[in-house]
């Protein structure tokens, strides 16, 4: 197989295949990951060309420091109502997803996918942006919705695909569409929302609308080839859209280091595209708040692309399909430097004497029951684990929007079939 | 064995025989894959020959496809065939034809093995069955087992072939046959004949069809899953049907078919990919050209629907036991 010239001298080649730090078993220490003191990362004006802060993509943007103040040019100045705000759509987010992992567990659903400790990463980000703004989301940005005051009744819903499912039972559990709660359909196939998120805002700049796009995948999405065709486009027309990569670390089974993050970080790909880039604390929701709003303010002003990455952790497995305990160590969360994002925005409310833990407690109480009262007003239509809601002929709906011969026929035909077989299912 | 335990022992022995072959895919190292078809591998032949890939379908293909002209034997995992198409071009374009534009002085001797079907909720994102869309392309041979037996003898002939292979695992009878009952439980494979997998090496010529049940009154044309799931329905209606396992899809072994379909003067294929331009059509079309003149009644078709494959409603969407005794009574009429 190898070639047959001899060349004694040459120290053969070795290939590097990445191996993340710990593994089952390992006690994790994340001492060598650099977090910067807070206020410490320089603001530039949003009208700043991309190419004069190429340091904000290799460095964490961080507000909220080790006292649990606000501090540095990058603090929102958030009133205490709207922090309260803040606190409360991620402590709900946390509590609505406890639930569902248990309602799949409980055989009420066939898959759910939770954000804990990325809470941050959607809610801030959904409180900075403006309600029209087109989301572009991947599947673990269940808190825009949330923030978005999206009905959890209608999520969980669709999380059963029972009667009320707006999607008529056609999607996978999570996947939802929202479209007038600027929230797109959610795809399984990683990272085609990019390139659609920026045909988006081509089209609202091209129209001379004010409204941007935003969107967002995980850190292993960025190597699919659609992630570097959006930043191109993104580039080349200046499209008014935030791209957030996710970085939880974790990509399934596979470590960051497996989209690149040996080599660079994920901001740092701004630059080879002249896009701005921005690398900051997604633990820390007034730095998500902070770097949302300056970039759609860039945005808006027709600075054009910006691409924030959020360096986070994936606290829970990947899905209700997942065990994590598999391959990574199990006190990476514990140990996770920039600890948890409710306990920090948490903390900062109590350190500037608008909060405390009763009222947290109250809170914590009040979500919970918020949470359950949807769940039952949800499973009043059905759950998945009973069976087949929706009437056996809307199987055919909504492949074109009028239906073809063929599938006219092949209703006709399956409707026969049922009836004839003694056992048939709901019609329309 | 179940199926998922004969294309591991498949790839095992396949590693320990043939310094080349690698194998590749999104969490296939560590971990082991998440259907866990990969696990043990990294462990006992290291990172350099088993390893995780970043998330790029395009990437996993054509690098592949690079290290093949090299001349190693790549096995890339793509996790979900749902997750082929960023990697389209790199198969069809590519991977497909680089024997014959080279003048055969480069080869793609690359197995893709990717996990396909439905009936396990998956949703749209995790059901497909897009076997069709690679019979289309010239240069490219396509694979797909019903039993862990045939699993592991077919997988060990795709990785030996010099040809690029599509290997297409019905994930539904990964751990045992099925009866096209959702609410009922499968079987485990370990109760069954063809569950019993020796642990070293064989393998299955490919291009060779099985018959899964040998019979004189109709023909039925399966592969994968449906095989199982036309065996309860035969059994039940008490039919006395000719079973064809295709196991390869291309190349075709159109001289069974032909033996068959002759011998019984009927014939039903069933598939769960969508109908229209399915790979039935091909086969409905090859039928009629070779046995017009033996054919006592029309050929039927059982397939998916032209849709795509809905979340809650799959069952009904499944080609499963009453779409198929009511395919095999109209048959059976004329
Ligand atoms: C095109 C495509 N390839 C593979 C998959 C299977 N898959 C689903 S999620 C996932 C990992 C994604 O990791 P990352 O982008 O880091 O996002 P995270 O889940 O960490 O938020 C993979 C490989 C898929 N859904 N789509």
């Amino acid at each position: 197989m190898t070639g047959d010239l001899p060349r004694p001298n040459l120290p053969p080649l070795s290939l590097h295949v990445p191996e993340p730090k710990f593994r089952p078993g390992d006690a994790a220490d994340f001492s060598d990951i650099v977090v910067p003191p807070a206020g410490e990362a320089r603001r530039p004006d949003t009208a700043a060309a991309a190419d004069s802060f190429h340091d904000l993509a290799y460095t964490l943007v961080r507000v909220l420091d080790d006292d649990n103040q606000a501090v540095g040019p990058w603090n929102p100045r958030l009133n205490p109502d709207q922090l309260r705000r803040m606190l409360r759509m991620m402590a709900l987010t946390r509590a609505f997803d406890e639930r569902m992992f248990r309602a799949q567990r409980q055989g009420k659903t066939s898959f759910y996918m939770k954000c804990t400790g990325e809470e941050a990463v959607s809610v801030a980000a959904a409180m900075a942006l403006a309600r029209d703004d087109m989301c572009f989301p991947s599947y673990r940005q269940q808190g825009i919705l949330i923030t978005r005051d999206w009905s959890m009744t209608e999520m969980m819903n669709q999380i059963y695909s029972n009667k009320g499912d707006r999607l008529q039972g056609k999607q996978l559990p999570i996947m939802y569409s929202v479209k007038d709660h600027g929230f797109f359909s959610i795809s399984g196939n990683l990272a085609t929302q990019y390139p659609q998120a920026v045909g988006w805002a081509m089209a609202s700049a091209a129209k001379g609308d004010t409204r941007i796009a935003a969107t967002w995948c995980g850190e292993g999405s960025t190597a699919e080839g659609d992630f570097h065709s959006a930043c191109t486009f993104a580039s080349v027309y200046r499209a008014p859209v935030i791209f957030n990569v996710v970085n939880n670390q974790w990509a399934i089974s596979s470590f960051s280091g497996f989209a690149g993050a040996e080599a660079t970080t994920f901001a740092a790909r701004a630059v080879g595209y002249g896009i701005a880039g921005l690398r900051i604390d997604g633990n820390d929701a007034l730095a998500v708040y902070a770097a949302t709003s300056w970039a759609a303010e860039r945005a808006r002003t027709n600075q054009g692309p910006t691409l924030i990455e959020h360096f986070t952790y994936r606290a829970e497995g990947h899905s209700t399909s997942d065990d994590p305990s598999q391959y990574r160590s199990a006190d990476e969360a514990s140990e996770w430097p920039l600890g948890d994002p409710i306990a920090r925005l948490k903390a900062h409310l109590i350190a500037i004497g608008e909060w405390d833990d009763a009222r947290h407690a109250a809170q914590d109480v009040e979500l919970a029951e918020m949470v359950r009262a949807a769940q039952k007003e949800a499973e009043k239509n059905g759950i998945l684990g009973h069976g087949l809601h929706q009437p056996l002929d809307t199987l055919f709906d909504g492949v074109f929007e009028e239906m073809p011969w063929h599938l006219r026929e092949q209703q006709a035909q399956m409707l026969a079939e049922e009836t004839a077989s003694g056992r048939p299912w709901d019609r329309k | 064995m179940n199926m998922i335990q004969a294309i591991n022992s498949a790839m095992e022995v396949m590693m320990e025989r043939d310094p080349d072959v690698i194998v590749m895919g999104e969490d296939v190292g560590y971990f082991g894959g998440v259907f866990r078809a990969t696990a043990g591998l990294q462990a006992k032949f290291g990172k350099q020959r088993v390893f995780d890939t970043p998330i790029t379908e395009c990437g996993i293909i054509g690098v592949a496809v690079g290290m093949g002209a090299y001349g190693l034997r790549p096995v890339p995992e793509i996790q979900f065939a749902d997750y082929i198409y960023p990697a389209l071009d790199q198969l069809v374009s590519e991977a497909a034809r680089l024997r014959y534009r080279s003048g055969g002085e480069f080869t793609s001797p690359i197995t893709v093995r990717s996990p396909f079907g439905g009936g396990i909720f998956g949703g749209q994102t995790h059901s497909q069955s897009p076997e069709g869309i690679f019979t289309h392309v010239s240069g490219l041979k396509t694979v797909i087992p019903s039993t862990p037996y045939d699993a592991k003898g077919l997988l060990i002939a795709a990785i030996e072939d010099n040809d690029p292979t599509i290997f297409f695992e019905p994930k539904r009878i990964y751990n045992g046959p099925f009866d096209g009952h959702w609410d009922r439980p499968s079987q485990n494979w370990s109760k069954h004949p063809a569950g019993e997998v020796p642990t070293g090496y064989y393998k299955i010529e490919l291009g060779k069809a099985a018959i899964a049940r040998p019979g004189n009154d109709l023909t039925i044309l399966a592969y994968g899953t449906m095989v199982h799931v036309c065996q309860a329905v035969v059994a039940d209606a008490g039919i006395d049907a000719e079973i064809v396992d295709l196991r390869t899809l291309l190349p075709l072994d159109i001289d069974t078919i032909e033996a068959s379909v002759k011998k019984t003067g009927r014939c039903l294929i069933v598939h769960e990919a969508t109908r229209t331009a399915g790979f039935g059509a091909e086969l409905s079309a090859l039928v009629q050209e070779r046995c017009f003149y033996h054919l006592e009644a029309p050929i039927e078709r059982v397939t998916g629907f032209d849709t795509p494959y809905p979340h809650s409603l799959e069952w009904a969407y499944f080609p499963g036991p009453v779409r198929i005794g009511q395919a095999l009574k109209k048959i059976m009429k004329d």
